[in-house]
């Protein structure tokens, strides 16, 4: 019987093998790289149109950080934010801050950037009239408030906090105290833009022009852009190659078979049904580093039954059943990390990171999960329901696991169930109308890699990401007073503290830290992911 | 007899021995299906109607009989899983995941560690339920609304035509995530009453097609003029010949209906977990065909089997409805 | 014939008005598209209402339908999410969709007649068998998986194509995708020819057409097939707006962008104004498709006939 059984599938699984080992071959030799080779890459199509304060997803951002400079930019190994263009941001009180501009650098239309550049751009970033999805960036400057209200017309269209002092100087006031606010100033929401923008805004938006090391050539919408090396780039990251034209997918599997059959270069997003076969198909050209991105279930806690007392209890208890180490190596295939805090790997110790700060709360213990959760009342209903969108990134796949280690920690088959929503539209709806009556999914990729932007998007009272409306004061307390602290180690400190507050309350449970993937052709060398998860375009060598 | 096959030059040859060549029909076939067998009612006293002399030739067809018992031992095993199986299809073990097959587990196991053996046992239930019931729905609306747009025309076949270019052209992702997303029930009724509502049109138009093609033809005048009631003509003289066409689409829609059960489900307005069924298993196991093709393998193969059947059965109630076969 | 013609043409105008309306409100009914526009965060309120104001969405259904259905007349399809023009979306989607359906419908016509006629004439032989078995596998294993391995087999194993299709998508290209596409269709149309034939083989005409000595090859295309070809033509009409507007998971894999990729990414992203675009448009081709097999019916069975 078992032999029968066996040999159908095992002779198909030969026939696939085989598929896999004739993926092979190709040019041989590394070589030092031309520099005037262009390499073709996976892209997805933006949903926004290619304006910096209005791109808030990877795709887009993808562009944005080959065209546009900011002051500060992400070391792209390290996330530690480094002077750009700026010469110098100065501050005495951590509300008040003189930015000057270093000289020298042009947009690619030979442009000057100057402070007027900066302004200029956030002002339109902060304007209600310009739809701007980032205009929030711009919601700790003074005046944001009038250009940007809660409800109603704008009363003004400048912030009133920035002023141009000079050709290459502006100051900018907050409105409250925020220390690590030129670290953000790397997001490219904070970008330059040249009067080209506001001149003849249709035809820049049609083709986007920046102060970048590549500029683009051609943008056909919706199929691809071409971008190509900016020779006269004044900065030290000049690309290493010719140029880099991105291709829209339809499907991430579809752009892995055409890096198998030699037709693409470079696929950031290796799909997850293809990790296991992909050190078989690609060797060493594949690269899994971590990102700042962490997965969580965020909690309701709008609905009664999810914050009484010993729901945290329940929570912890929850948290204590999901085998996450299992599910990260078998159906992640380790390109995702268990999660021991709140953060993420990429912030560094420095940075906030604090391996381990969980604790027994994030462990595997099946036992004392059935016994906590016993404890706090036990599952609302009896059942749990775990809520996630259908449309994007399979999360079916890794939802029915969690749940499965649920129902087998706590010995009942039917105490955990997923409950797909089909579009993203409509998980969200149903999440700011506050319709969740169980957990649900929460994702979160850093803005720039600060524990803050971990932290208080999330947890904060009333901010704009804590979809949970969790609510704490000590946590809000501690927040304040990191904002506050001009010492980068003690703001830090501070954060940790309020983070330790999230954990005592499991306000989430963290799941795992995700990783960046990246595969690529023999044609390429030195492909590496910042800690967006994006490949650095311009380092890599094209032979 | 040797076989005939029809090739031009016995065509040609055939003309010389007059009009009584076949198209090359078996003789045997021929045989078999010739009235009043051994056991027959003997000579016909009494002429039965068309719809009962059908089903006394379908007693006698093996082809019948083998896939009416392979529908039964599904339908069986709808009802009761757990007479050949003894597991749980929700009992999964992730760190057995993508295994394959092993002592008590001969199926081996799909990606979130279940036993693929189980699931396809369990699975049964609800994707024959959708495909048997979703098709019965659909083939009668349908043929019901396309028979009369046929035999009538005039103003109602317009009207009805024109409602079934409006229903084609809604996408089904659409109509799902709208009319089923309002409905909490979790059972397959809203599924299977979806699935009729955007699926008779296509049926509708295949029997309208075959309504007015029969409606053509000269028996078909004949008793129209012998003044046969409309009912009459639509029963008797039309429908058997109209029918094969009806029943081949309907055959093969059944597959695709227990497919289509699984993208409903995907998109959070079909079943909601932890329900089981064929599509959803097959639909899970895709991606990774590479690595464990065998937890795709047996949920398709089941789903090839029960298709085969129901095509085989259609096949077998078409022949027994040709009247030019007897 | 004229005059039914005519008739057949008036009849649209109400169907267009009519589907229009439906995708409308369905479209409106899966709720507020804006939440999805500000990614894992929650729009700013003051955003979302400038973002509703633009779109129109701030306006009752019934007058966003009257503003829409007025723009369209003047050739206005209105704009997607993304500031791109719907007619610009469309000036791309269709021509590659178009070439796509022309494909698979020549896949249907041309290998699924062969197939029915030759499996019709020879019932229970092994190639009748064999094309069963066939038809089987095409129903039970998604397309999903059928493209698949086809693209890791003839582009990545053999290198005979292209795995993906370029965004000018030539005919060539197309190849593979369109069969692709056409499987479960080919099915159908196989044994729907199969049927017929075997259904009509025994019919008085073919009988005196044989008994009259005509050569075989006459007697199956002009006699036998003709008349069998009433269903199979009724289908593949239908089946070309399905073809058209259903080909998701095909043009996914293939990379495709085309019209069902357009419409999938429009209901997913709640974009009505793309959505109901394709689809009045679709809705066009259906019209258009079932008058033509309207008046085939007449070519092909003389019998029929239109007042």
């Amino acid at each position: 019987m078992r032999g029968a059984t066996h040999a159908p599938w095992a002779a198909c699984a030969v026939a696939l093998a085989l598929v896999v080992t004739a993926c092979g071959g190709g040019s041989g030799g590394g070589g030092s790289g031309d520099a005037g080779a262009v390499l073709s890459a996976s892209w997805g199509d933006p949903q926004n149109p290619l304006e910096p304060a209005n791109t808030n997803e990877v795709q887009g951002g993808k562009v944005l950080d080959m065209i546009f400079r900011g002051l500060k930019r992400y070391d792209p190994e390290t996330g530690e934010a480094q002077d750009m263009l700026a010469e110098s941001i100065e501050t005495a009180d951590s509300q008040n801050f003189t930015v000057t501009v270093k000289d020298g650098w042009t947009f690619s239309n030979g442009e000057k950037v100057t402070a007027k550049s900066f302004v200029d751009a956030w002002n339109y970033g902060a304007s209600l009239r310009n739809n701007q999805r980032n205009a929030y960036f711009f919601g700790y400057i003074e005046g944001y408030d009038k250009t940007h209200p809660e409800e109603g017309e704008q009363s003004a269209d400048t912030l009133s906090g920035l002023r141009v002092t000079g050709e290459r100087t502006f100051t900018v006031k907050l409105t409250q105290k925020f220390s690590t606010f030129p670290d953000t100033l790397g997001y490219a929401a904070f970008a330059p833009l040249p009067r080209a923008f506001f001149d003849d805004h249709d035809a820049w938006v049609a083709k986007p022009v920046g102060n970048g090391p590549y500029a683009v050539d051609t943008y056909a919408k919706g199929s691809q852009i071409s971008l190509r090396k900016w020779d006269g780039y004044p900065g030290d990251d000049k690309a290493r190659n010719g140029g880099v034209d991105l291709k829209v997918y339809t499907d991430n599997n579809t752009a892995y078979t055409d890096l198998l059959a030699g037709n693409l270069d470079l696929v950031d997003d290796v799909p997850a049904s293809q990790l296991k076969n992909v050190r078989n198909d690609l060797g060493d050209r594949y690269l899994n580093v971590p990102a700042g991105i962490i997965q969580t279930l965020a909690f309701p806690y709008y609905d009664e039954k999810w914050n009484r007392t010993g729901s945290e209890k329940v929570r912890k208890g929850l948290s204590m059943a999901i085998n996450r180490k299992q599910i990260t190596e078998t159906l992640f295939v380790k390109t995702r990390t268990p999660a021991t805090d709140w953060t993420s790997p990429v912030l560094g110790e420095d940075g906030g990171f604090r391996e381990g700060l969980c604790g027994d709360a994030c462990a595997y213990k099946p036992d004392e999960a059935k016994k906590l959760i016993r404890e706090g009342g036990g599952l609302p209903g009896g059942k749990v329901t775990l809520t996630y969108n259908a449309d994007t990134g399979s999360h079916k796949d890794w939802v029915d696991a969690v749940c499965n280690s649920i129902n087998n920690a706590l010995g009942d088959e039917r105490a955990c169930a997923g409950n797909p929503v089909g579009t993203f539209a409509d998980f969200r709806n149903q999440i700011t109308q506050q319709k969740m009556s169980g957990p649900f999914r929460a994702g979160w990729q850093m803005d720039y890699p600060l524990i803050q932007n971990f932290l208080q998007p999330l947890y904060y009272t009333d901010a704009s990401s804590n979809d949970g409306k969790w609510s704490n004061k000590n946590f809000d307390e501690f927040v304040d007073r990191a904002n506050q602290e001009s010492d980068t180690a003690k703001a830090v400190g501070l954060f940790q503290q309020a983070e330790e507050v999230v954990r005592d309350n499991m306000a989430a449970i963290p799941l795992w830290y995700q990783n960046g993937s990246a595969g690529w052709s023999e044609r390429l060398s030195d492909v590496e992911l910042n800690p967006f998860s994006v490949p650095v375009y311009d380092q890599i060598k094209v032979s | 007899m040797p076989e005939q096959h029809f090739d031009p030059d016995r065509a040609v040859a055939g003309t010389g021995m007059g009009g009584t060549m076949d198209l090359g029909v078996d003789e045997a076939e021929t045989l078999e299906r010739a009235p009043g067998g051994p056991e027959g009612p003997g000579p016909r006293e009494k002429p039965r109607s068309l719809w009962s002399d059908a089903w006394h030739d379908l007693r006698r067809n093996p082809v019948f009989v083998v896939s009416a018992l392979v529908i039964l031992f599904l339908v069986v095993i709808s009802l009761w899983p757990s007479l050949i199986t003894s597991g749980s299809p929700l009992q999964c073990d992730l760190a057995k995941a993508q295994e394959g097959s092993q002592p008590g587990h001969p199926f081996g196991f799909n990606g979130q560690g279940c036993d693929v053996y189980t699931r396809t046992v369990y699975g049964a239930r609800t994707s024959v339920a959708v495909g048997v019931l979703a098709t019965l729905g659909v083939a009668v609306l349908g043929s019901v609304l396309g028979a009369l747009a046929g035999f009538f025309g005039g103003v109602g076949d317009s009207v009805l035509s024109r409602i079934t270019d409006v229903f084609f052209a809604i996408p089904v992702v659409l109509g799902g995530l709208v009319l089923l997303s309002v409905i909490t029930s979790n059972t397959v009724w809203p599924v299977i009453g979806f699935i009729v509502l955007l699926g008779w049109p296509q049926l509708s138009r295949i029997a309208r097609g075959s309504v007015i093609t029969a409606k053509q033809n000269d028996y078909v005048q004949a008793a129209r003029a012998l003044g046969a009631s409309n009912s009459r003509l639509v029963l008797r003289h039309i429908a058997p010949n109209a029918i094969a066409p009806v029943i081949v689409v309907a055959t093969i829609a059944l597959g695709t209906y227990i497919s289509l059960e699984a993208t409903l489900s995907y998109l959070g307005v079909g079943l909601k977990p932890p329900s089981v069924s064929w599509g959803i298993d097959i639909s899970a196991a895709s991606p990774y065909v590479r690595n464990a093709p065998h937890a795709l393998l047996w949920p398709s193969g089941a789903l090839a089997v029960t298709v085969l059947a129901f095509i085989m059965l259609g096949d077998a109630v078409r022949d027994a409805l040709d009247p030019k076969l007897r | 014939m004229g005059r039914y013609v005519v008739r057949r043409l008036l009849q649209m105008i109400p169907v267009f008005v009519g589907a229009t309306l439906l995708i409308f409100l369905m479209v409106n009914v899966m709720g507020d598209p804006i939440a999805g526009l500000c990614g894992e965060r929650r729009c700013d309120p003051a955003t979302a209402a400038r973002l509703e104001k633009e779109f129109g969405l701030d306006k009752p259904v019934w007058q966003q339908y009257l503003t829409y259905m007025g723009n369209v007349f003047t050739g206005d399809f209105g704009t997607a999410f993304n500031g791109q023009e719907v007619t610009e979306l469309m000036a791309t989607a269709f021509p590659v969709t178009i070439r796509l359906t022309v494909i698979a419908i020549l896949f249907e016509v041309v290998v699924g007649i062969v197939l029915g006629v030759v499996t019709g004439l020879r019932r229970g032989r092994p190639v009748d068998t064999g094309v069963l078995l066939l038809t089987l596998v095409v129903i039970s294993v998604p397309t999903f998986v059928t493209g698949l391995l086809l693209q890791l087999l003839l582009g990545v194993k053999w290198g005979w194509i292209r795995p993906s299709v370029s965004s000018e998508a030539p005919f060539d290209e197309l190849i593979l995708p369109g069969l692709v596409l056409a499987s479960v269709s080919l099915a159908y149309v196989t044994r729907l020819t199969r049927t017929s034939i075997a259904e009509n083989r025994r019919s008085d005409y073919v009988r005196t057409a044989v008994a009259k000595g005509l050569p075989r090859r006459r007697v199956i295309t002009r006699h036998l097939l003709r008349t069998s070809l009433i269903p199979v033509v009724t289908f593949i009409g239908a089946d070309i707006g399905f073809l058209m507007g259903g080909a998701i998971v095909t043009e996914r894999i293939f990379n495709i962008h085309g019209v069902g990729y357009q419409i999938y990414q429009g209901i997913l992203r709640q974009n009505t104004q793309t959505v109901v675009g394709f689809v009045t448009v679709l809705v066009l081709v259906f019209l258009v498709a079932n008058l033509v097999v309207d008046l085939l019916y007449a070519v092909l069975d003389p019998r029929i006939r239109y007042a």
